[in-house]
């Protein structure tokens, strides 16, 4: 049964809003069947877009919602619609303002609100698998985040591999992963001054997060290794090789063995 | 056939009216910095209002026309030659074979558009010709011209010695205003910020730094504040969005923006006034203005409005324009 949550910050209900009442054109959407206390709002960016919020916490659940509504959207555009980026907990959706209006959406969007169901963005079961060849050239910092952590670098591979990743947002550089379930152990701090230049494939760890640049890029991760599979190929027409949602997992290669897959992958 | 690169200049890049649709992978939307710019000039040209055309900055590249064609020269006025003497913009312009277009100095604006009859002959990335500089592809080559480049048209233009003199009304373009107003809604963080850098935002002067890209501009003035220091969580930005690093410094949001960002977005400039401010650069100031949705809504239909009357000007002035095409 899905039960229907209470109206939040429509001036009327003494749910704190987290928006200041003076930017009137924030407009409350009817927070159905989401958890009680998760509020949901729209605001306008600018005058061609729509942000949706669902609370301000990263989690699953709001993840799953978000996941919903992109999958939704995949699904029933409306006229006007041009595109969509989900975040942490906010999808933005893009419209052409000379093909409809910010008035127009809103509606829209309480009606797929009404749709759409925490479940319907349920994470794929898959778990996507990416090899890295950790240490030596690949991974230059192996060495920095074994210091900072007081273990070894076999543990800290070892303690990289053993978690599984959630994809909460891609974003920063063309399919690079915001990715939750670092060990708290390995997390280490950025780099003081960035490096100018990180080859694509890079795994990285950057405070508590871990991550891998799709394309070379400068970046102030510490770089522990290195997979060589493709994160972004701009020749398919799903460009990035992962998405809000996906779940992942590490595991560690030979020299060999990155060599083998790298041509393979080079070889599409 | 087309245009042999004898000088690249600044920064002379393809741009189309950019690459929609995968800002959600983390691509970014490229296009041109002033799109009204080059919308009129394919509009000269009888060509589709998004076909991309090059997007030259400052100081302008030096191309070698190695077939006769006809082209329009739109937006930031960078003093534009053939064979050394000045041409029109806002025109068709007839081109011959081995003439030299170049640029000279910056007189009014910084971005120049050159757009093509019939466009350029390459091929699309992701649905579009945007240069992405940063990930090296679309465009010509994923990069910035240079020497020795060659682009070729897609139609050969077969009206040598045609004369076209007339010019698109100026007054049509927003570009060029004599004020330095820049038209915002608030942005989703806006209430964030405390009393005074809430007013200085709308009352103070904003300096364009020497840190002015196609990614973004950084801004120098009264420093802004939020009420508490936060932590925010990444979201989308857009174009015009005018985020505040934890030092205080605006940064304004241009064409090759990242997808998303995690700074309080403070501002948001309307559509309408992109134009204008892809225009302005280093050293310029900038004045803030609030405007609300319904305000943004108006400037944007009055220049649809423009636009459409000049569409049926063009009509009538080139009822022969069928007959360029091969």
């Amino acid at each position: 049964m899905k039960e229907r949550g209470p109206l939040i910050g429509n001036g009327n209900s003494s749910a704190p809003s987290i928006f200041d009442p003076d930017c009137i054109y924030l407009q409350s959407i009817k927070p159905l069947i989401m958890r009680p206390a998760l509020s949901t709002l729209c605001y306008p960016l600018g005058d061609q877009a729509i942000v949706i919020q669902l609370g301000d916490e990263i989690s699953e659940s709001i993840l799953r919602y978000i996941t919903s509504i992109c999958n939704f959207l995949e699904e029933y555009s409306f006229e006007g619609f041009t595109e969509y980026v989900p975040a942490f907990t906010t999808v933005t959706i893009f419209y052409d303002p000379l093909v409809t209006d910010y008035e127009t959406v809103v509606p829209l969007m309480e009606e797929m609100l009404e749709a759409i169901h925490e479940d319907d963005g349920a994470v794929e079961p898959t778990t996507i698998d990416i090899p890295v060849l950790y240490g030596g050239v690949q991974g230059p910092d192996l060495s920095i985040v074994a210091a900072h952590s007081g273990i070894s670098e076999e543990e800290v591979i070892s303690l990289h591999t053993s978690s599984e990743y959630l994809v909460y947002m891609i974003g920063f550089a063309p399919g690079f992963p915001y990715l939750g379930g670092l060990d708290e152990r390995i997390a280490t701090p950025r780099k003081e001054s960035p490096r100018l230049q990180i080859s694509a494939g890079s795994v990285g760890i950057g405070g508590g997060q871990t991550g891998i640049y799709p394309i070379e890029t400068p970046g102030g991760w510490q770089i522990i290794g290195q997979t060589p599979l493709n994160l972004f190929n701009v020749h398919s027409t799903q460009p990035a090789l992962l998405k809000a949602g996906n779940r992942l997992r590490f595991f560690a290669i030979t020299e060999a063995e990155f060599d083998d897959l790298k041509n393979r992958e080079d070889g599409y | 056939m087309g245009i042999k690169v004898i000088k690249g200049g600044m920064l002379t890049t393809v741009q189309d009216f950019g690459r929609i649709g995968y800002r959600k992978d983390g691509i970014i939307v490229s296009g041109a910095m002033d799109r009204f710019a080059l919308e009129i000039g394919n509009l000269l040209l009888g060509n589709a209002s998004g076909e991309a055309a090059l997007e030259c900055t400052m100081i302008g590249p030096k191309l070698l026309f190695t077939t006769d064609h006809l082209i329009a020269i739109t937006g930031g006025n960078l003093s534009p030659m053939i064979d050394g003497r000045p041409v029109k913009m806002w025109s068709p312009l007839a081109i011959e074979k081995g003439a030299v277009l170049s640029f000279g100095a910056p007189v009014k604006g910084c971005r120049s558009y050159l757009s093509i009859f019939g466009g350029f002959d390459l091929p699309k990335v992701l649905g579009s010709n945007s240069t992405y500089l940063k990930a090296g592809f679309g465009g010509y080559k994923g990069r910035a011209l240079k020497n020795e480049d060659e682009l070729s048209f897609n139609v050969t233009y077969k009206h040598k010695g045609d004369v076209f003199n007339w010019s698109a009304d100026l007054k049509l373009y927003a570009g060029f205003g004599d004020d330095n107003l820049i038209r915002v809604m608030k942005g989703p963080e806006w209430h964030l910020f405390n009393e005074e850098s809430k007013a200085a935002m709308f009352e103070s002067r904003f300096v364009i730094t020497k840190e002015a890209d196609r990614m973004g501009y950084r801004l120098e003035g009264f420093p802004l504040a939020t009420t508490e220091p936060m932590e925010m969580l990444s979201s989308a930005v857009s174009f015009g969005t005018v985020q505040v690093t934890p030092n205080g410094k605006p940064i304004l949001l241009m064409a090759d923006h990242q997808t998303t960002g995690g700074y309080p977005r403070a501002l948001q400039v309307i559509l309408t006034d992109l134009s204008k401010l892809a225009q302005m650069t280093s050293g310029q100031e900038i004045r803030f203005q609030p405007v609300t949705l319904e305000e943004a809504r108006a400037a944007l239909q009055q220049r649809v409005k423009r636009l459409k009357q000049f569409k049926q000007t063009l009509t009538f002035k080139n009822s022969s324009y069928e007959q360029w095409t091969i």
